[in-house]
């Protein structure tokens, strides 16, 4: 029957015979349904990728606002456009790495302070024109110069020269860095004909696709571009569908308007994984969800009181109330398992008395305010109710005061002395605690100063020795989960759902959702 | 004609009176606290413990809705009655005015409705201290606008009626022509409408939320209860339709009395009875 | 009619006035806003250099009058200006989802109107009987959940389990056939016609009931003639005011209070361009929505106020 059976499936995978069809024929053969599917979708992914269709990706996050400009690219629906238009020198690898785009190959010299980028030859814009270093230049000039609007330019600051030399692009640090280049593959620093210079918003690029198709906020339309140096971009057409309301998504793909979704709300995510047509994945994450406290403000200037607060939040409920299950409990730092150089510490667990204890300690006896509002991460004020609860238990009292959706970012975040944020991961430890929890950091949200963490951090950068260097990141790990103001209860999973009309989906990906927005140009059409 | 209250009158009555009566006493009815998480699973099925079952995170949802009964009963009917005075006053005073003042206030409400409600409502949340008297003025104010709108349609055609005319001819005070002759004609279409009011005030202050007015969490409205769970009906979970039940029969509970006021209202006029 | 000539006229003076009064408005509540446009494009992820640096390319630091007196200028030669955000023309794109909006909003008037008017009529001829309590319950219980309750409920069920029409509008493109047009948009019609239905129906019944007690429909009663030919020929014309002004009113939350819908069902209309650029602070875009959606409902009222003068009993029986 095994024979017969695989025969069929493989015909299937190949389009010889409809699925329907396969699927009678094997429930005649005596295989359950079940069988028969999995059989069938591991058939498909042996015949290889298959050319050609259309792949519909339902994303969420895009804005009537937005535009083509990858510096001020500033959501994932903008990020993944572009990046099917247009690539950075490198990208992140499946399980961790990079992997040269633009670049075909870079080298740093022994104190981490040049690094060389050799150009991938004979690779054109999708307007015919080739790619040269100057062009890379240009970019970087652009991301980083004085007028510049970009995203990117907190990565650039500590660049002191870019030169082209042929094909290839040199770029002088004023410090040595170790992971500059993961800055490279940042989705900001797109590869652009003289940078962007003349016209940021032209989407020329050397990705795999074409843009066809923008309004902005609503979809657009890729064409498979046929000059594309590599071998990603299987589908002829990508379309790109702004939905962002979470049902709307769903439906959408259980309806087959959409292939491809990401952002699977972790309540329905369940639910729609018993439908035999639709598998979804998911990945966990470097994102998490947190409540932000100024080292800085009263009452939160007080390590006791901080402390008190992080023993006094049930991180574990969260995760089943907040994130359904889809995700792990964080423990108080920004890092976890996605990160390259991860060391575990001992799970922090709720424990009312400690937080009794460190809260009398403190000598503060007043109630404590947390804005909180739905825009800070999904189920923020929930989180907060939660959190108002487990305190109550270790007799500290928590007001919770719901602040306006609308300008959350601009008003509440990095202004308030304690609220819930969000943070999405970054590719390493050293992008996320410059970013962050630096003394000089452009986001410093925890307003936390600490001499010993700078100094751990200016060295790590400048050691080469991975062991070493794993090391440092872990001091600087206990320094901030005994001593910060971050109060971190859960990493997020990223929850994406396809239907059975495309395959090629792969695990392996770190950290990010869509297969860090390859998903589209990797996956392909059943035939 | 008195003694005879239809069944459904009654019946809306009696719906009415429990509502009022379970929000005036709520913290006494509801077995729970509002905040209390008593579970730790969530959206569980009803026990002989939580008779609705639990909520998105845990908590008892029938205390929830008590309570929130009670956050709603009280601001809905507040900017109610606020929204209702205020238009209709103004509306019938433009209607029997006439003249610039008709003109003045008209086209000053018509300026009040063209200013899309969501910028209206950011200006205001930003220049003053958001509190639940605020809210209910704001609301009342911008609901106004609307009842004016209605209130002075229906009483120009009143007022150009043979017994209006005759009271003014008797030289009648605007006051009196008001409220003898104007209100007592037009109560009908602003019953109705004052029932519909009701409902919208109700759903209006779970969408305030969004702006982060009025009601904080955990505490919570009717309407805010049904978006609470509303995530669960894809889910086939009912949590979020118990409230929103909730609004229903207290919008047709409402109404019925209304209907009733209304045919009630026929004997004032002096017609049939 | 020489003096509904000159009324007209004079509203529509009066009219413009008003839309210059609102667009000062608008323009000096967007700047009270805390927050800016540069904050808002850039995200949390934007460094002060680049916020400085986008707020000078944006213009944003010149003084508000100028900048109000440019977007003037160029509203009066019929130019909306170029969005900060996304740079693009504001004609067009504001142009295109006021089209996708108009479309949505007629067909939803389309149906709700006249049947909410017929189930009024329906429920007077029935009053206090079995069809007037079933349309009173029915319409009364749609309103009551909110709007994406209902829209949910009806994507779920018809959309995604029956699969008898879109769930969601994405597949809606301006240039498409008429047929696919309207599949994109029928649940999202069904949804705002439960929405919309209640109030109009009921305000419909309500306003013929207070005719209905008049003495003079008493007399036309005691001649003899059917309920429902005293209802059409004399109860109905007299009670068009009311039913007109929340008509009107209803027509004006189809064109712009319809955002909740359209984020549902993805439908690409006004409603989300005007809140996403409020949120981003982008003010040409707010000042051009706020002046298009102030002309309808100034223009709603203004047909409001027409339709009520000329059913007004004193001009229709002139002494």
């Amino acid at each position: 029957m095994n024979d017969q059976l695989n025969y069929y499936a493989r015909r299937a995978a190949l389009g010889l015979i409809s699925r329907r069809e396969f699927i009678g024929r094997a429930l005649a053969l005596g295989a359950t349904a079940a069988t028969a599917n999995t059989l069938l979708s591991s058939a498909v992914k042996a015949a290889g990728p298959q050319p050609g269709g259309i792949i519909r990706l339902g994303i969420q996050g895009g804005s009537t606002t937005d535009n083509l400009d990858p510096a001020t690219a500033a959501n994932f629906a903008a990020t993944q456009g572009n990046l099917l238009w247009g690539e950075a020198l490198l990208s992140l690898v499946d399980g961790g790495g990079l992997a040269g785009r633009v670049a075909e190959s870079y080298e740093g010299s022994p104190d981490a302070k040049t690094w060389r980028f050799k150009l991938r030859d004979g690779i054109t814009y999708s307007n015919g024109k080739p790619v040269t270093s100057d062009d890379v230049v240009a970019t970087i000039e652009r991301h980083a110069g004085e007028d510049t609007e970009s995203g990117a330019l907190g990565l650039l600051r500590d660049i002191d020269t870019v030169t082209a030399e042929d094909n290839t692009v040199v770029i002088g640090l004023k410090n040595p860095n170790a992971d500059l280049p993961y800055y490279m593959q940042d989705y900001h620093l797109i590869i652009q004909p003289d940078g962007g210079k003349d016209d940021p918003t032209a989407a020329i690029g050397t990705g795999p696709y074409i843009l066809k198709e923008f309004e902005a906020g609503v979809r657009s339309v890729f064409e498979k571009n046929p000059n594309y140096w590599g071998d990603y971009g299987y589908a002829s057409t990508i379309e790109l569908i702004v939905i962002n309301d979470n049902t709307a998504r769903v439906a959408a793909l259980q309806a087959g308007q959409v292939d491809l979704i990401d952002r699977v709300p972790p309540r329905t995510a369940g639910l729609i994984d018993k439908n035999p047509n639709i598998t979804v994945h998911s990945v966990p994450s470097s994102g998490h969800y947190v409540f932000i406290m100024h080292c800085d403000t009263a009452p939160f200037n007080n390590n006791d009181l901080r402390l008190a607060l992080k023993h006094g939040i049930n991180r574990q409920e969260m995760v089943d109330k907040i994130l359904f299950g889809y995700g792990s409990a964080g423990n108080d730092t920004p890092i976890n398992a996605a990160y390259p150089l991860y060391t575990e510490f001992e799970q922090r667990e709720y424990d009312p008395d400690k937080a009794k204890f460190h809260f009398n300690k403190s000598g503060y006896d007043g109630s404590i305010l947390l804005r909180t509002s739905d825009n800070s991460f999904p189920g923020a004020p929930d989180a907060a109710a939660l959190f108002q609860q487990s305190l109550a238990a270790a007799g500290i009292k928590l007001e919770i005061k719901r602040e306006p959706n609308d300008g959350y970012w601009s008003e509440v975040w990095n202004k308030q002395p304690f609220c819930t944020s969000y943070w999405g991961g970054r590719p390493i430890q050293d992008q996320m605690f410059s970013t962050a929890y630096l003394s000089s950091a452009d986001w410093n949200d925890t307003r936390f100063f600490n001499d010993e963490f700078d100094k751990l951090l200016v060295t790590a950068r400048g050691e080469v020795n991975t062991t070493k260097r794993k090391q440092i990141y872990a001091d600087m790990g206990t320094v901030l989960r005994n001593e910060g103001g971050l109060i971190c209860p859960m990493f997020n999973d990223f929850v994406d759902a396809q239907s059975s009309r495309i395959v090629g989906w792969k695990n392996e990906t770190p950290g990010f959702a869509l297969m860090n927005n390859s998903a589209p140009m990797r996956m392909w059409v059943k035939a | 004609m008195l003694t005879r209250i239809p069944a459904a009158t009654i019946l809306g009555f009696v719906f009415s009176t429990l509502f009022f009566l379970l929000a005036i006493f709520a913290p006494l009815v509801a077995p729970y606290g509002y905040d209390e998480v008593v579970s730790t699973g969530f959206w569980e099925p009803a026990t002989s413990d939580f008779l609705l079952g639990t909520d998105n995170i845990g908590r008892d949802l029938l205390s929830r809705m008590i309570y929130g009964l009670q956050t709603t009963i009280w601001i809905a009917t507040l900017a109610t009655i606020l929204s209702f005075t205020t238009g209709s006053i103004l509306g019938f005073l433009a209607a029997v005015m006439g003249g610039w003042i008709d003109q003045a206030l008209s086209r000053f409400i018509d300026l009040m409705m063209s200013i899309p409600s969501l910028i209206f409502a950011l200006v205001i949340l930003s220049i003053m201290p958001i509190t639940i008297t605020i809210l209910i003025v704001v609301m009342g104010l911008l609901d106004a606008t609307r009842v004016y709108r209605l209130a002075r349609a229906v009483a120009v055609d009143i007022n150009v009626m043979d017994y209006v005319e005759a009271a003014k001819l008797r030289g009648e005070r605007w006051r009196w022509i008001i409220f003898r002759e104007i209100l007592p004609n037009s109560l009908s279409p602003l019953v109705a409408e004052m029932g519909l009011r009701f409902i919208f005030a109700v759903l209006f202050i779970s969408t305030l939320s969004f702006l982060g007015l009025g009601i904080q969490p955990p505490q919570a409205d009717l309407g805010g209860l049904v978006k609470e769970n509303a995530e669960g009906l894809t889910y086939g979970i009912g949590a979020a339709l118990y409230p929103a039940a909730t609004i229903a029969v207290l919008a047709i509970s409402v109404n019925l009395v209304a209907d009733w006021i209304l045919s009630r209202t026929s004997s004032l006029k002096g017609g049939r009875g | 009619m020489g003096l509904l000539a000159k009324l007209l006229a004079q509203r529509i003076a009066l009219g413009l006035l008003l839309l210059f009064l609102i667009s000062i408005f608008i323009f000096a509540g967007t700047l009270l806003l805390p927050g800016d446009v540069a904050q808002q494009i850039l995200g949390q992820t934007a460094t002060p250099e680049a916020l400085a640096n986008l707020r000078a390319k944006l213009g944003v630091n010149e003084p508000p009058i100028d900048r109000y007196l440019t977007w003037l200028g160029g509203l009066l030669t019929g130019d909306l200006g170029t969005a900060l955000t996304s740079g693009q023309n504001i004609n067009e794109a504001l142009f295109r989802r006021l089209a996708n909006t108009f479309f949505l909003a007629f067909w939803a008037a389309i149906i709700a109107v006249p049947l909410a008017i017929f189930l009024g009529l329906l429920a007077v001829r029935f009053r206090d009987r079995w069809p007037d309590k079933l349309i009173s319950a029915s319409t009364l219980s749609t309103i009551s959940m909110p709007e994406f309750v209902i829209g949910y409920i009806l994507m779920f069920i018809l959309g995604v389990k029956l699969r008898w029409f879109s769930p969601t509008a994405v597949g809606y493109r301006p240039d498409a056939d008429l047929l696919s047009r309207l599949d994109s948009i029928a649940i999202p019609i069904m949804v705002l016609t439960l929405v919309v239905l209640a109030h109009m129906m009921r305000m419909t019944r309500a306003a013929i009931l207070n005719v209905m007690q008049s003495a003079y429909i008493e007399t036309a009663e005691l001649k003899g003639l059917s309920t429902f030919t005293v209802i059409r020929k004399h109860a109905f014309p007299n009670a068009i005011s009311p039913v007109v002004n929340v008509v009107m009113l209803n027509l004006a939350y189809l064109v712009v209070g319809v955002v909740v819908v359209e984020v549902v069902f993805v439908y690409p209309g006004l409603g989300q361009y005007l809140v996403d650029h409020v949120t981003k602070r982008d003010i040409p875009v707010v000042q051009a929505c706020g002046i298009i959606f102030a002309t309808i409902y100034i223009g709603l009222n203004l047909v409001a106020d027409l339709i009520s003068i000329l059913t007004n009993p004193r001009l229709r029986h002139p002494k």
